[in-house]
């Protein structure tokens, strides 16, 4: 058998073979054992309850049915003012997570700051962005006690870190040419900014504020958790409560905004750009 | 173009009076809600807890300074309970997405008005609840511990990863999936040689991304008792043992820090 492929091969060439994705093979099979040695070790130290689980399906099964029946009047005016909260919080907390990372945007792109400036922007954004939303609010709750404000406070955090960072790369790739005509005409710094940069960014800056509303909305969902405000608080006593209608209600509410707020985003980067 | 005349001479403006009207209006309606929404934040927050919170907030950096050091022995498991939650989570994810995309992309969906629309719905309603939540309901559901965070992790990605690998699976080049046709090829060989190997390499990088994300949620899922080392974090902030709270907000940011940069370093190798 093999006499007569070896025969077959001098004849018409080797047969051709789906190139490997990882093309050491050193490094395919080394990357391939530790994948299914941590897979192992993996299972053998998670314990799962099997008969809890089971226990468990039949209230799954209740909350899945829920979908279908969802309750949105016995505790509509507690959903009511939770989702009123969560939208207050996620707006304000926007606009000024807004207003401030335009400034440390500016600060920190390479081409319009120096380079002090560039190192503390820079430092504050990776701040912001190693920090979850969660932990801010604990913290924050510790120190401004419950309600709103914190959970406004976790938002605004968060949303400089995300736009700055990639604000500041926009403005990093913007053309030079343009930048520089505004300057040769005699313009001072802020009307270079003002006429030179700011146009060539704006698209992006109105794109990137419509998708970090949408996140601060799904974040401000789960703020509540914490004692930081919204929804979240709502939702957590109906899970607790074994309510799953209204939790169910809740969730769907959550989905129907995020989607209308997508939609709306779709459409208004559709426009500017 | 915008030109005001004042005194014979033609002044340029950037924009048309009606324009700068719109904008007018468009700016002061912001304000107006923005005033609105902040006048009921103030409304229900209680102000003299904000006036005292420079002193709380030294107060608490005093206790939690330094860190106790020695508490760290007690983290190795729930690091590796973290571990597990994002990468298994990640696992059961991709292979959950990879379906949902193909059926969802518009050139590989078996039929466009009743398959996709489904797929799509399963996207956005997975991607648009926060994993905390589906935790948290799965703890109702299964029973708080690791499994259930395994799961929440996983339920959670699936959107995710199933919305950037359809616009990947619509960005392929068509020719390469014809010219396998041409020789003949059935459906899945098509699917195998045609339009896997185009997407491969998307389909790393979207598994590298999202274990990346899943390890910065996966810390903190423990909050509402679906394992890992938020589990450690909630008892000692429920206990205010305030050195050991410290301590394990700097694990949690060492953590991030090293998955974002093995996931840099990956997604580099690859691109």
């Amino acid at each position: 058998m093999s006499a007569s492929t070896t025969e077959l091969e001098t004849l018409i060439g080797k047969p051709w073979k789906k190139p490997p994705f990882i093309k050491r093979p050193w490094l395919r099979w080394l990357l391939a054992l530790g994948f299914v040695a941590y897979l192992i070790a993996a299972f053998l130290t998670i314990e799962v309850n099997w008969s809890r689980v089971y226990e468990g399906l039949t209230r799954g099964k209740a909350f899945v049915l829920a979908f279908t029946s969802p309750d949105f009047t016995t505790r509509s005016s507690d959903i009511y003012d939770g989702m009123l909260e969560s939208i207050i919080m996620t707006v304000a907390a926007s606009v000024v997570g807004i207003g401030i990372s335009i400034p440390i945007a500016l600060g920190a792109a390479r081409n319009v700051a120096p380079l002090p400036i560039y190192l503390v922007c820079r430092g504050i954004i990776a701040v912001s962005r190693a920090l979850q939303e969660i932990i801010v609010a604990i913290l924050l709750v510790a120190i401004f006690g419950f309600g709103p404000l914190a959970g406004f406070l976790t938002l605004s955090f968060a949303t400089i870190g995300f736009l700055s960072k990639l604000l500041a790369e926009d403005i990093e790739s913007m053309d030079r040419v343009q930048a520089e005509a505004i300057k040769a005409s005699g313009a001072k710094w802020l009307q270079w900014i003002n006429y030179g940069v700011q146009p060539q960014v704006m698209p992006r800056l109105i794109g990137l504020s419509m998708y970090r509303l949408d996140i601060n909305f799904r974040e401000s969902a789960i703020l509540g958790l914490v004692g930081a405000g919204g929804i979240g608080a709502t939702l957590n006593t109906a899970f607790d409560r074994y309510e799953y209608d209204t939790a169910a209600a809740i969730l769907i509410l959550i989905i129907v905004i995020v989607m209308a707020l997508e939609y709306l985003s779709g459409i208004i980067r559709a426009r500017v750009q | 173009m915008p030109v005001s005349q004042a005194e014979g001479v033609k002044l340029w403006q950037r924009r048309t009076g009606r324009e700068s009207l719109f904008h007018w209006v468009l700016w002061l309606s912001g304000v107006a809600i923005f005033a609105y929404c902040w006048q009921q934040i103030s409304e229900s927050t209680t102000w003299f807890f904000v006036w005292d919170a420079p002193r709380i907030a030294s107060d608490i950096w005093t206790r939690a300074t330094p860190p106790k050091w020695e508490y760290i022995t007690q983290l190795g498991e729930p690091i590796w309970d973290t571990l597990n939650i994002a990468t298994l989570g990640t696992i059961i994810a991709l292979i959950m997405a990879v379906p949902v995309a193909f059926l969802a992309a518009r050139n590989t969906t078996p039929s466009a008005y009743f398959i996709r629309p489904i797929a799509l719905l399963i996207i956005v309603s997975t991607r648009s609840i926060n994993s905390l939540i589906w935790a948290l309901l799965l703890i109702a559901i299964i029973g708080p511990g690791v499994f259930a965070g395994v799961i929440a992790i996983a339920i959670r990605s699936i959107g995710f990863c199933a919305k950037l690998l359809y616009e990947a699976i619509e960005e392929i080049d068509e020719t390469q999936v014809e010219a396998i046709t041409a020789t003949g090829a059935s459906r899945w060989q098509v699917m195998a040689y045609g339009i896997v190997p185009q997407i491969l390499p998307a389909f790393a990088g979207i598994a590298v991304f999202r274990w990346d994300i899943n390890i910065r949620e996966s810390t903190v899922l423990g909050l509402v008792g679906a394992g890992g080392i938020g589990l450690q974090l909630s008892a000692s902030l429920n206990v205010l043992a305030w050195p050991q709270v410290s301590l394990i907000l700097i694990v949690i940011l060492f953590a991030v820090v090293i998955s974002e940069w093995v996931s840099a370093k990956v997604r580099g190798a690859i691109i």
